[in-house]
């Protein structure tokens, strides 16, 4: 199983490498790739600066996300928890819709806007975290924690909504063209600041296996086999928002990932132990992530198609079959 | 004989800000090893709150519990974890876990930061699984078994916990008739077999009488009564049971009709 999603993985990578609004043939990616002499220099920048960019972003945030998803779905004991539902990409976009929209839509040079994207994506999702964990000291019930993490999404959202009423046109604008969601990753040094940001998370994440296993029984198991619930809850919570506040930024809110791919790991996988599930979901993530990708620009005739457009085609039909399977999917009960 | 659990005039109940709503007033109760106690009352009696307090899940509002000669407020969450293992009848996301590996979660309060199973676990989770008698199970999924199973996978998992304290939140009340008789022999088995003590908290009053050492009595705004399964029926505190229902405890049929 993880040999196919290697190979879904590897395929989609080179199907990106090899495709895109200019013509290069298969030598001219590998000279390119390789830094022997390309037949067009316009070629070897294509690669490096855009498609590589792509490829790198698109395994990166795909990873990060489904690993957020899980992390969340095993916290809050729920199949259809993740980080746009738990508002958390909420918080993150509208941290960003306050820098492109409040702040006049900045066209700043490149790097200043995209620092204050990063800034405003951290900022919000760390604002809708403390939210959820205040609310977690509170409210003992994990599903009652996940109806206060929906409704922050919404109050988000609404917020957008009002600061996009009242700003520029040219701001409402880039915000729009923002919040389609994009994997195309900008430049090689960017991609590499996101994945040299975002990988150690994952890795750190791996380290919360064992309360993860313990929490799959839920708390009161968890608690009775010796797990600090509270102390693990932050942990969760804290690597899972700052996971999605990266992606955020650097990729735009990108819908669904983090729901549906821990389903197609465990599908895959056919357990819950999360030694074998989490390092197969970020896997599963990085190949899905990538597969949207390839999909965008081979149907984008020419352009590429906004990811977001794309990941709910995907997405539903696999949220619907979790819902009308749940007792078929026996990782349910 | 030296009690394992012993609790000094202890005080359940919820505390809300400065409001203190008491459900039973000093409790002075003990549990010895190798014996089973029945913890009977109606619903609303507060058996689960006792049970949680008990196993340090809810805070007392006073008194004490003491446990292996250690207060239980003193304690860290692994060190009552290697002495008080809990079962209790709720909800699941283990359906994808097999049997073998829900019992080895039973190992976590000794494995260290990653939770790997030295040979020694394994030897305690198959042990677990022996006792309980579900070996023929051991690789099948959580999802695949029927209640009465999954029941006993969590028990051979609170087995695997090695405490010398077992509590059980009404672990039958799923349960067909066939399956509570096995559970409830199972219960008895395992505390001489393991010397442990074994306090459940059950509405089968007359299977709970067959297998018990010792019962607990609760009832709303009273004192708790306890003492031996013989001494208690002499008494007739099994009377006052359920005050204004219409039930009399038969010591004949050592069941209410």
């Amino acid at each position: 199983m993880t040999g196919i999603l290697i190979i879904v993985a590897v395929s989609a990578a080179l199907g990106c490498l090899l495709t895109g609004s200019v013509d290069i043939p298969a030598s001219g990616v590998w000279d390119s790739l390789t830094g022997n002499e390309v037949a067009k220099e316009s070629w070897r920048v294509i690669v490096t600066e855009t498609r590589v960019p792509m490829v790198v972003t698109s395994a990166v945030a795909g990873a990060a996300l489904a690993v957020a998803g899980l992390l969340l779905q095993t916290c809050f004991n729920n199949p259809l928890a993740g980080p746009s539902i738990l508002g958390i990409s909420t918080g993150a976009s509208l941290g960003v819709a306050v820098m492109i929209l409040a702040l006049g839509g900045i066209m700043a040079e490149e790097w200043g806007q995209y620092l204050n994207i990063l800034a405003g994506a951290l900022a919000g999702a760390c604002a809708v975290m403390v939210v959820l964990l205040v609310m977690s000291r509170m409210v003992r019930s994990a599903t009652m924690l996940l109806i206060v993490g929906i409704l922050v999404g919404y109050f988000a959202s609404s917020a957008i909504a009002l600061l996009n009423y009242y700003s520029s046109q040219e701001g409402v604008y880039s915000y729009a063209i923002w919040g389609l969601g994009s994997f195309a990753g900008g430049s090689l040094a960017r991609s590499g600041i996101f994945a040299a940001v975002t990988l150690p998370i994952i890795v750190l994440s791996m380290l919360l296996i064992k309360p993860l296993n313990a929490m799959l029984l839920g708390e009161r198991y968890a608690e009775s086999m010796g797990v600090a619930i509270q102390r693990t809850r932050l942990w969760l919570l804290l690597s899972s928002g700052t996971l999605t506040a990266f992606v955020t930024a650097f990729c735009g809110p990108i819908g669904f990932l983090g729901l549906i791919v821990p389903h197609i790991a465990r599908i895959m996988m056919r357990t819950s132990h999360h030694a074998v599930l989490l390092p197969a979901t970020a896997l599963a993530g990085a190949a899905t992530a990538l597969l949207c990708a390839f999909i965008a620009v081979a149907f984008g005739e020419g352009g590429s198609i906004p990811i977001n457009a794309i990941t709910p085609i995907i997405g539903v039909p696999i949220v619907l079959y979790v819902i009308l399977n749940r007792k078929k999917l026996m990782y349910f009960d | 004989m030296t009690a394992i659990l012993s609790t000094r005039h202890l005080t359940t109940g919820y505390r809300q800000g400065h409001n203190e709503t008491v459900v039973t007033d000093d409790i002075n109760v003990d549990m010895h090893a190798g014996k089973v106690t029945c913890l009977l009352g109606a619903n609303g009696a507060g058996k689960s709150t006792l049970l949680r307090t008990l196993a340090s899940q809810q805070s007392p509002l006073s008194g004490s519990v003491i446990i292996a000669g250690h207060d239980l407020d003193r304690m860290s969450r692994t060190e009552l974890a290697r002495l008080i293992s809990v079962v209790h009848t709720s909800d699941t996301n283990a359906g994808a876990l097999t049997v073998e590996e829900v019992t080895a979660l039973g190992r976590q309060p000794y494995t260290g930061f990653f939770g790997r199973l030295s040979a020694e676990d394994r030897d305690i989770v198959n042990e677990s699984i022996e006792a309980v008698g579900i070996a023929a199970l051991s690789s099948r999924y959580m999802a695949t078994l029927s209640d009465g199973e999954r029941q006993k996978v969590m028990i051979a998992r609170a087995l695997a916990q090695r405490t010398p304290v077992m509590m059980l939140d009404e672990p039958t009340s799923f349960l067909d008739v066939a399956s509570r008789l096995d559970v409830m022999r199972l219960l008895s088995r395992l505390a001489k077999e393991f010397s442990t003590a074994i306090l459940l908290s059950t509405h089968d009053v007359g299977q709970a009488l067959s297998i018990s050492d010792d019962l607990w009595l609760m009832r709303k705004g009273a004192p708790l009564a306890s003492g031996t399964k013989s001494h208690i029926i002499a008494s007739g505190e099994m009377d006052n049971l359920f005050p204004g229902r219409n039930v009399r405890f038969d010591p004949a049929a050592m069941d209410f009709r």
